[in-house]
């Protein structure tokens, strides 16, 4: 064991060597050798959350290097985009990150928005707002609840489909579906609110703050769960930065970087929130149990957006939210890139028009690609079991990583 | 830092050659910030460049935030790099355009290492050569799909490993 | 409920003594309602419908009060749910678990995307279209996603097939 143990120090210096820094191709020699085993996971395996594969390098079972083969789900999303009209491209950004639908399409529809300098009314940007804090809280919970089946907890996962029934329902009642709602439209939406997600909203603020002590109490505290997550996979805030992370992976390692605070759309000014960061209370920061901790903190705070939104929500406003879409979408010739605050970190569309109806090319800037090229890098130099930990605690939805 | 202070700056220490600045001229602040890029004609100086941009400490431009490849239509392809200073705040778009025979630029890996899959990627849809990337394989793709698909003339397979693809 | 339902010929009344506890009923219809009522699913999830699938299988919808439960390995399961998109990349691997199920297997094509292509039919260069391009599928289960009733429903669909299995034989023969 003292060798694992010197490995996994040794493995953290390297993690922590300050830049220049890129991926080394191999781990440093090693002192006793046994013979290398390759292991692959996947493309079906339980916990890689999907259609990923590992080829993981095995010395005993300490991880000497991971490589991650993607591509088993890549849909074509760049070349629907390239073949379709801006509207039309709405349902494939669902399909794209299809546990947060309602954050990708925030993002399509804010860079769309602002290629066309449409002002949007106020009362579809409070929807908009409260529509995409409650997906963030129901991705949220997907993730924690995945992640405690990968650390060997499944009751949390129970808890946490439980609890996102209730915020599909909110959406089930305004747009008539459940998981991919092609919701938000350029300029507006596809139906104004049900009058009884308010009601409901209020409600739901009540039970999750309940569920969120719940969680943590099953849970974040538990000993076992933190034994099994402090301290593994840990990423540096500068390999983290230089490597593209972004969103709870960013936050984990202490970077107060969140585009809803630094670089605002939408209507985020207005309310009043914390950027969740990870510490040094349990683990160091930038390890899995951080990334897990902040997404608890980030559902706590989406719930304090929530109430705000409850609170300032124009409800005499009888503005019709179709009012401003264009009856005819075509761009001036020019490119933009926009980005937004997904559950997953940074999603940023660049959007080439040609004057067209069609855009020209869309290419998508994928959280949960840029936070998975980390992986190898997190992993060496761990035991198998974290291997799976660590992936459960980057968070990933293979529909995004491929697009 | 402004953009065009970065691009006053970037002019004094490399000579006015490096390449053309094009300002966006639309409405939107937004489109304006973001539309705006730098087209850097000589690709065999973007690794200079590339170290320039994030070890210069008034630029400071450690992340890049996208690396994205356009093809044009005519015959030229072009990649994207949006770069971010995490420290300042400020942001820039730099371009290189290549005839699609020679689509070859030094790759950034080494500068910064999200650009390893993303040049990976930027590879295996659209055909672009990184040189000096340290592992350049095809990424979404299998190695022996034929072709790269995002080109605007791509026609897809009609079988693939004995499976029809076409309707 | 349950097992007497599916019976077809009478079960013989008893005295309580334990002597007459005889149910006379043909081997297939023993086998095949002994099938239908231990579905046991692979857990494989390929895209969105995964997760509707998820849903399914937790609290709100209990898929497994149907008798489905997953099962990591294919060597263990004897139903596969072609839960999302097949791409070219990832069909010759669900043919490969396809093939490593044992006898006898049911597969079951949740979502358009399975069923033809789905929104991905005209312009996906590297989508299947339809995964019955490499396996057969027993039931084709409509919606983008479909909902988890409607996975249940198809499950029950499945069922059905199964208990019909081998009797048009019979009675041919």
């Amino acid at each position: 064991m003292p060798e694992i143990l010197e490995r996994n120090i040794h493995s953290h210096s390297l993690l922590h060597a300050s830049a220049p820094v890129h991926l080394p191709d191999r781990v440093e020699p090693k002192r006793l050798h046994t013979e290398e085993m390759v292991l692959n996971i996947g493309p079906q395996h339980p916990s890689t959350h999907g259609v990923l594969r590992l080829e993981v390098v095995l010395d005993g079972e300490v991880v000497v290097d991971v490589i991650p083969h993607i591509g088993y789900l890549h849909r074509c999303f760049e070349k629907h985009a390239e073949n379709l009209t801006y509207p039309q491209v709405l349902p494939y950004v669902d399909r794209m990150d299809y546990i947060a639908a309602m954050s990708g399409e925030h993002g399509y529809v804010t860079a769309v928005e602002r290629l066309l300098y449409i002002e949007v009314p106020e009362k579809v940007e409070y929807i908009r707002v409260l529509f995409a804090e409650l997906q963030r809280i129901a991705s949220h919970l997907i993730a924690i609840g995945t992640f405690g089946m990968d650390s060997g907890a499944f009751t949390p996962f129970l808890y946490c489909f439980r609890d996102r029934e209730t915020i599909l329902e909110m959406f089930e009642k305004t747009c008539g579906a459940r998981f991919l709602y092609n919701y938000m439209w350029v300029g507006g939406l596809s139906h104004d609110l049900h009058p009884d997600v308010l009601p409901m909203c209020r409600d739901f603020l009540k039970k999750s703050r309940a569920t969120h002590q719940e969680i943590n109490d099953l849970l974040t505290f538990n000993h076992i769960f933190v034994e099994r997550t402090a301290g593994i996979g840990v990423l540096d805030r500068e390999v983290a930065i230089n490597g593209g992370a972004s969103g709870p992976m960013l936050r984990s390692c202490g970077v107060k970087w969140d585009i809803r605070k630094d670089d605002p759309y939408s209507i985020y000014d207005r309310f009043e929130w914390e950027v969740a960061i990870g510490s040094s209370d349990r683990g160091e920061p930038g390890d899995s149990f951080n990334r897990h901790w902040v997404r608890m903190q980030e559902w706590e705070q989406s719930l304090n957006i929530i109430e705000q939104i409850l609170e300032q929500f124009p409800r005499q406003d009888a503005t019709d939210v179709q009012s401003a879409i264009p009856k005819r979408l075509k761009p001036p010739e020019g490119e933009i890139y926009s980005r937004t605050e997904t559950p997953r970190g940074e999603l940023g569309y660049y959007i080439v028009s040609n004057g067209d109806v069609k855009p020209w090319r869309v290419k998508v800037r994928s959280p949960a690609f840029s936070n998975l090229s980390l992986l190898p890098l997190l992993s060496r130099g761990y035991l198998v079991a974290d291997l799976i930990v660590i992936l459960g605690s980057i968070d990933i939805v293979l529909g995004e990583v491929d697009r | 830092m402004e953009q065009l202070g970065i691009i006053e700056r970037l002019q004094s220490a490399f000579g006015e050659t490096l390449g053309v600045w094009h300002a966006s001229n639309s409405e939107s602040a937004y489109a304006r910030r973001m539309g705006s890029f730098f087209q850097v004609s000589d690709p065999a100086r973007l690794l200079e460049l590339a170290f320039f941009l994030r070890d210069e400490p008034a630029l400071a431009f450690d992340s890049l935030l996208l690396l994205s490849s356009v093809d044009h239509g005519d015959g030229s392809l072009s990649v994207v790099y949006h770069l971010e200073s995490t420290v300042y705040r400020h942001q820039i778009v730099l371009k290189i355009t290549r005839p699609m025979a020679q689509a070859r630029v030094p790759s950034v890996t080494s500068v910064w290492s999200h650009a390893n899959w993303q040049e990976r990627e930027a590879w295996d849809m659209m055909g672009i050569r990184f040189e000096g990337h340290p592992d350049h394989r095809r990424i979404l793709l299998e190695e022996d799909y034929p072709g790269h698909p995002l080109r605007k003339y791509f026609k897809e397979p009609d079988f693939y490993h004995g499976m029809k693809v076409p309707n | 409920m349950g097992f007497l339902d599916h019976m077809e010929l009478p079960v013989l009344p008893t005295d309580k003594t334990g002597e007459g506890n005889v149910i006379v009923t043909s081997l297939d219809t023993l086998f095949n309602w002994s099938r239908l009522s231990s579905l046991w699913q692979m857990s494989f999830g390929l895209a969105c419908c995964a997760i509707e699938m998820m849903s399914t299988a937790a609290a709100h919808y209990d898929m497994m009060r149907f008798g489905v439960i997953p099962r990591p390995s294919p060597r263990q399961s004897d139903v596969i749910i072609i839960s999302g998109t097949v791409t070219l990349k990832m069909a010759s691997r669900v043919k490969m678990l396809y093939e490593q199920m044992a006898d006898p297997k049911y597969v079951i094509s949740m979502g358009n995307c399975s069923n033809c292509g789905g929104p991905y039919w005209e312009y996906g260069y590297h989508v299947l279209r339809g995964v019955d391009r490499v396996i057969p599928v027993d039931v084709y289960i409509p919606g983008c996603p479909p909902r988890p009733e409607a996975l249940l429903e198809g499950l029950m669909k499945l069922q059905e097939k199964v208990r019909a299995q081998g009797k048009d034989i019979e009675f041919t023969e």
